[in-house]
């Protein structure tokens, strides 16, 4: 019987084989890397905004206390975006001509509504509080990363919730002093692990990984 | 869906007849047995397969597995749009974004206000409870309260003034108003007529009289479709004036009421089901089931101070050790043998949730109650000649009240003639309950009239032609007028007819001028409560359809078209301070929701005895017309969450009947679901019929409110309307009504039958006598009997924090079902029609399970809440494949919408049937206007999820934030799930067990403490504390 396949097809089989496998590897690669690359988490990546607003000016530069336009932060679930009536606080008075703060003054004028679009969005079954992750001595940096060297606002951080759990399982390891918590510059110190330790019992913090913590 | 059988009701009497013992039922169905029930209830997951039409086939398994794999992999890869903030511009003082502002507001219903508990998120109502400090709510609300915020959001609400059925303008309606006026004037007003409802607005009395004084010939009618009516002739014919009748329930041991739903609506009915359950209310100091002791107790504290252990890490696997007990609760106060409760004679002709919980109840026909009553007030020696002995137990019950003088009360139905209101009020006064257990007041509305004659008086009027305008405020009097009176045909003789109302329903349909009426939640206001308390309406959004309300209206008509009803409230209730005090007395009555001491003074009145009744003609069948348990009158026909309320008797949705009993049924060869048509007066209808156990023979009931033409697309062609056989000479029912066959099916969507737990001893009652023998009467039985602790191979959960649970008290409980719309409101539970209900897919987290005991004529009533279990061995967590529901740190089965492929496992294995599965995507996610009803707070379910009661986990979450940033512990009563918020009876309590002085470690340490299906060993968090029933020996003797 003659043969059916020619001898080339076991070189074809070969490589098919062999791409398959490599083929398979780089897709999942590939999956991965979408999966944690910035055009699915949007770190850092800057999203446009009415007014291109410099965090670090305000705060590196002016010193503005996060707190001074975040009024909400210590009180409640959402940190609050600053009112109009905030902005035009300064603004009325400097840089009150400034084309760049147009918008903000139109809607001074108007009454209506900057708009601005969400840096850090969670999925809609994540319930995060703010209040509380203050409270328990974790700083703004620990999530939103050196906001205070941007420029414009971007993500740090997945906000997944295997980047969550790192801190819900250890948090001795994030801790910090109370009074240390809006201090954007704040290193920890070399005896982190028994400072935590000692925090995490004094602030009475609890290791929460039970998932309505956050989902409800 | 496929048709059911008939049931056969004689194979089902001979069953009942032939039991052994108490025999708990749910249905008639459930008695049968049939094939066809057997399968409804194994098959939890009925119809799939109308779902999926194509058969399965290897090659269509294949293809769809295919495609679920790669439609799942593609949209985990979807990119989440962008979303906006939207901070303020201004933002007001005191509000902080994220967080709840409340505002004290009231709702009214036939004129009597409740006061009301606002929840305002960002800007939006959302949730609506009772006002602690109203008189008529103490902090519990009814499901009318609950669901009114839906109609709020209705996206089918009138959102346009209209002109002979053209889009017009305010402005417009009022130029032409002025003009009617004006053209009145001319007339000293005559040809001008107002028709309202019930009207106690302190404010709006005024407006309208300010109205006629300038036009003294004008007119002003009231008319209430379901309302009071008798009981004002009542007080006519007793007092011979208006009278306000209060009942103080918290002193009367006997309570006899006639046809009086008095715990379920009416007037004062949140207190009244307060005041009755506080008298039912047993405690003991036996403990229940001594548990072993643990060394792990003494380290124990409670208190806000208390140190709090590490909450979740102590369930963790490797912390699992020795069984750690919370530590022995006793129960505190009475023993069993100094346990007194109350006793409640109801005599009524259907099921309501007063009879149910009444000691003895009477079946009698609606008309005949009026010779029941005459023979009590005989055996009391009030009026003339004693009954014809026709019911036996009248004297009996008359020796019990006469021992309990001064501690008894009379209470007689709004459906009962005058004269057994007369009888009522003359019975409390010979029983010497006046100043006692019965208080009187002025009539609470500020020109009470008899609504009967006022509607009469007014279509005369229209039919002669004396009418020029007629400007009707809410009511829809074209749909619920009885027919006899031809309302619409009388209507159209007005050549100018201005109609407000929320909906364009069917009086705006034939109205010259509709104007959208503003929701109370959007207009300022002020109403009186049952006692006379007045309370402002506040608004808590601007109109969302630009409605305006009642106030602005006659403000028109008498001039003053400039001024809002913020300005006509605040100007009416200048005198009440003194100016520079007024802003003060303002804020404040705004602030505690009650203005003080607007409470009516009590006064001395003298019950004339009425004279004996006229002999009236009662051959033939009885119909009696009620208001729909849920839907009222037809007010609330659009709303979903009251449309899919199970009737807290009859388990049905979307739907009313006639009920007829079921030896007339069988007598006459009629079934459930049959339809027939029903004669009364000439008039008729097709309806189907409902068998109704309990329910009065050669009797049936009616209820108003549907087969509504403009409700909306809710409400619409749901049921057929009953208004159509009413008649204004009495429009609660007569004699003289005809029911014959008349072919064809129709098919109720009813939750009776579904999540049935099949006749296992669910409900244990004793008598009270019984209870001070065996205090411990719940477990008697050997399946009852709690499994010890060691009859298990796993180790115990630890619970070192908190450990949450609740009791469900069924003394207390009258099964009204505000829990179950409480729950929807607060945990955004769609509605699924009636369709989905009919297949057993309905989604509310609590259900009101409604069983019946012993003989169907006269069954004894028993309800039991249930939501989830909270299982401490719980069933569901065992079996989901994907860890979507597991045990949480402080005990609760977490259900994890996020992780949910929709296996259905923990269904399927849940033996108390709470768990409710998305079968298709019942939430609204994209009519705009009813997002803004939902709670922020909770996860708004897609398709393909399962969801349960989750102890309110969101009001579990925010006291924990709250308490640890505080550094202190719960305190006990912080959390209320809102099932425990919204009841009157206070039925629930839910805390924290490991808590030894928590009122549910309390409630659990009482003898009566028990739990569903112990022998399976689940261990439920949540527990029912046992019945008790007070009968009267004399006649339980027979």
């Amino acid at each position: 019987m003659a043969q059916i396949f020619h001898r080339s097809t076991n070189t074809i089989s070969k490589v098919s084989l062999v791409t398959a496998v490599l083929g398979a590897g780089a897709l999942l690669a590939f999956a991965y890397s979408m999966d944690r690359g910035s055009y699915i988490t949007d770190v850092k990546v800057v999203k446009e905004q009415p007014v291109p607003f410099s965090h670090k000016h305000h705060v590196t530069d002016d010193g503005i206390d996060c707190r001074y336009c975040h009024t909400s932060v210590e009180k409640s679930a959402v940190a609050g975006l600053p009112a109009t009536e905030i902005c035009m606080g300064c603004h009325s008075q400097i840089w009150s001509n400034a084309a760049i703060l147009e918008p903000v003054r139109a809607s001074f004028r108007s009454g209506e509504s900057l708009q601005w679009t969400r840096v850090h969005d969670l999925p809609d079954f994540v319930y995060f509080n703010h209040s509380i992750h203050l409270n328990k001595g974790i700083g703004c940096a620990s999530c939103h990363g050196r906001v205070d060297l941007m420029p414009l606002m971007y993500k740090e951080n997945t906000l997944y919730m295997n980047w969550c759990l790192e801190c819900h399982r250890n948090p001795e390891k994030f801790v910090r002093p109370r009074d240390q918590v809006f201090n954007m510059a704040y290193e920890a110190p070399a005896n982190q692990e028994e400072l935590g330790k000692k925090l995490v019992q004094e602030y009475h913090i609890q290791s929460l990984t039970d998932c309505y913590t956050c989902h409800r | 869906m496929k048709e059911k059988p008939a049931l056969d009701l004689s194979k089902i009497r001979a069953r009942l007849e032939s039991a052994q013992g108490p025999l708990y039922w749910k249905s008639l169905e459930e008695l049968a047995e049939t094939a066809e029930f057997q399968a409804f209830v194994e098959d939890e997951f009925a119809e799939r397969s109308t779902d999926w039409q194509s058969p399965a086939n290897r090659r269509n398994f294949l293809k769809l597995m295919a495609a679920s794999l790669a439609f799942a992999g593609v949209s985990a890869c979807t990119k989440q749009p962008a979303e906006m903030i939207v901070p303020y511009v201004r933002q007001p003082e005191d509000f902080i974004p994220g967080l709840p502002l409340y505002y004290a507001t009231a709702m009214q219903m036939g004129g009597v206000g409740t006061g009301l508990l606002v929840t305002s998120h960002m800007g939006r109502p959302t949730k609506i409870d009772g006002n602690p400090d109203h008189p008529g709510s103490l902090g519990a609300s009814d499901y009318f309260h609950q669901a009114s915020i839906l109609t709020m959001y209705d996206p089918d609400r009138a959102q346009s003034v209209t002109g002979n059925g053209r889009i017009s303008s305010w402005i417009a309606f009022q130029a032409a108003l002025t003009a009617v006026r004006e053209k009145a004037a001319l007339k000293k007003g005559d040809g001008l007529r107002i028709l309202t409802e019930t009207v106690t607005s302190p404010t709006l009395i005024a407006q309208i009289k300010g109205v006629l004084k300038e036009l003294p010939g004008a007119k002003w009618h009231q008319y209430e479709s379901c309302g009071r009516h008798n009981a004002y002739r009542g007080a006519m014919l007793a007092f011979g004036k208006p009278v306000n009748t209060l009942y103080h329930l918290d002193q009367a041991d006997v309570i006899v009421s006639l046809d009086a739903d008095f715990l379920s609506c009416g007037p004062g009915n949140l207190l009244y089901a307060r005041q009755y359950a506080d008298k039912r209310r047993v405690q003991t100091n036996v403990t229940h089931t001594p548990q072993p002791k643990e060394d792990k107790q003494e380290g124990y504290q409670a208190g806000p101070d208390a140190p709090r252990a590490n909450q979740s890490a102590s369930y963790a696997e490797e912390a699992r050790g020795p069984v750690n007990f919370p530590p022995q609760v006793q129960a505190q106060g009475k023993t069993a043998g100094e346990t007194t409760l109350n006793r409640m004679y109801v005599v009524e002709p259907a099921p309501s949730p007063t009879g149910g919980m009444a000691d003895h109840r009477f079946v009698v026909g609606g008309g005949e109650i009026e010779t029941w009553a005459s023979e009590l007030a005989a055996a009391l020696g009030v009026g003339g000649a004693a009954g014809a002995g026709k019911f036996k137990e009248a004297a009996a019950i008359a020796r019990d009240l006469q021992a309990h003088q001064g501690a008894c009360v009379v209470i007689a139905g709004d459906r009962q003639s005058p004269r057994v209101h007369a009888l009522a009020h003359a019975m409390n006064q010979a029983l010497g309950n006046a100043g006692k257990t019965v208080s009187y007041t002025d009539s609470i509305e500020g020109n009470p009239v008899d609504q009967q004659d006022s509607l009469r008086e007014l279509v005369a009027d229209l039919k002669a032609g004396k009418v020029d305008a007629l400007l009707v405020l809410g009511g829809n009097p074209v749909y619920g007028v009885p027919a006899d009176l031809d309302f619409a045909a009388a209507y159209k003789k007005a050549a100018i007819r201005a109609y407000l109302g929320i909906y364009y329903d069917e009086t705006a349909a034939i109205s010259t001028w509709h104007v959208p009426e503003a929701h109370y939640l959007e207009s300022w206001g002020d109403v009186r409560g049952f006692d006379g308390t007045v309370s402002f309406v506040q608004p808590l959004i601007a109109p969302l359809y630009g409605g305006r309300n009642a106030y602005e209206v006659i403000a028109t008509l008498a001039g003053e078209s400039g001024k809002t009803a913020h300005d006509l409230i605040r100007e009416n209730w200048q005198s009440a301070s003194t100016p520079d005090q007024f802003e003060i007395f303002w804020k404040k009555a705004l602030h505690d929701g009650v203005v003080p001491k607007t409470a009516l003074p009590g006064i001395n009145v003298t019950a004339k005895v009425p004279p004996a009744a006229e002999a009236r003609q009662t051959a033939g069948l009885e119909i009696l017309f009620r208001p729909d348990p849920t839907i009222w009158d037809g007010s609330f026909s659009n709303n979903g969450w009251l449309q899919e309320l199970p009737k807290p008797q009859s388990k049905m949705t979307w739907d009313n009947a006639v009920w007829i009993s079921p030896s007339t049924a069988q007598q006459r060869g009629l079934n459930t679901e049959d339809m027939v048509e029903l004669k009364y007066q000439g008039r008729s209808v097709t309806a189907p019929v409902w068998v109704m156990p309990g329910h009065a023979n050669d009797s049936v009931t009616v209820h108003l409110g549907f087969g509504r033409t403009r409700a909306g697309h809710v409400g619409n062609g749901v049921g057929f309307n009953a208004n159509l056989l009413r008649t204004s000479t009495d429009p609660s029912g007569g004699y003289g009504a005809d029911i014959q066959k008349a072919g064809g099916h129709h098919t109720f969507g009813t939750t009776q039958h579904t999540q049935t737990m099949e006749g296992r001893d669910l409900v244990r009652v004793a008598t009270l006598e019984e209870y001070k023998k065996q205090p411990q009467y719940v477990d008697e039985k050997e399946e009852q009997k709690p499994i010890p602790q060691y009859m298990t191979l796993y180790p115990d959960f630890r619970y070192e924090g908190y450990k949450w649970g609740m009791t469900i008290d069924l003394n207390a409980c009258n099964g009204c079902s505000a829990c179950m719309v409480a729950c929807q409101a607060e945990n955004n539970i769609p509605v699924v029609g009636k369709v989905e209900v009919a297949r057993g897919r309905h989604m509310h987290w609590i259900r009101v399970d409604r069983y019946f005991k012993g003989n169907w004529d006269n069954p004894e009533l028993y309800y039991q809440p249930v939501p989830c279990m909270q299982c401490e061995n719980a069933p569901c967590e065992l079996v989901c494949p994907v860890a979507a529901t597991v045990h949480s740190g402080d005990g609760l089965n977490q259900m994890v919408y996020n992780r949910c492929v929709g296996t259905r496992y923990c269904s399927n294995n849940c033996p108390y049937k709470v768990r409710r599965f998305n079968f298709l995507l019942y939430s609204d996610w994209y009519t705009e206007s009813l997002k803004g009803v939902r709670n922020p707070n909770v996860t708004v379910r897609s398709r393909g999820v399962m969801e349960k009661c989750t102890y309110c986990i969101q009001r579990i979450n925010a006291a924990k934030i709250d308490s640890e940033k505080q550094n202190r512990r719960i305190a006990d009563g912080e959390i209320t799930p809102a099932c425990a918020q919204v009841c009157p009876a206070q039925a629930i309590v839910f805390g924290d067990i490991n808590d030894p002085k928590s009122r549910v470690a309390q409630m659990k340490a009482q003898a009566r403490n028990y739990s569903l299906l112990e022998d399976l060993n689940t261990r439920p968090r949540t527990t029912y504390l046992g019945r008790l029933r007070n009968p009267n020996p004399e006649i339980e003797r027979g």
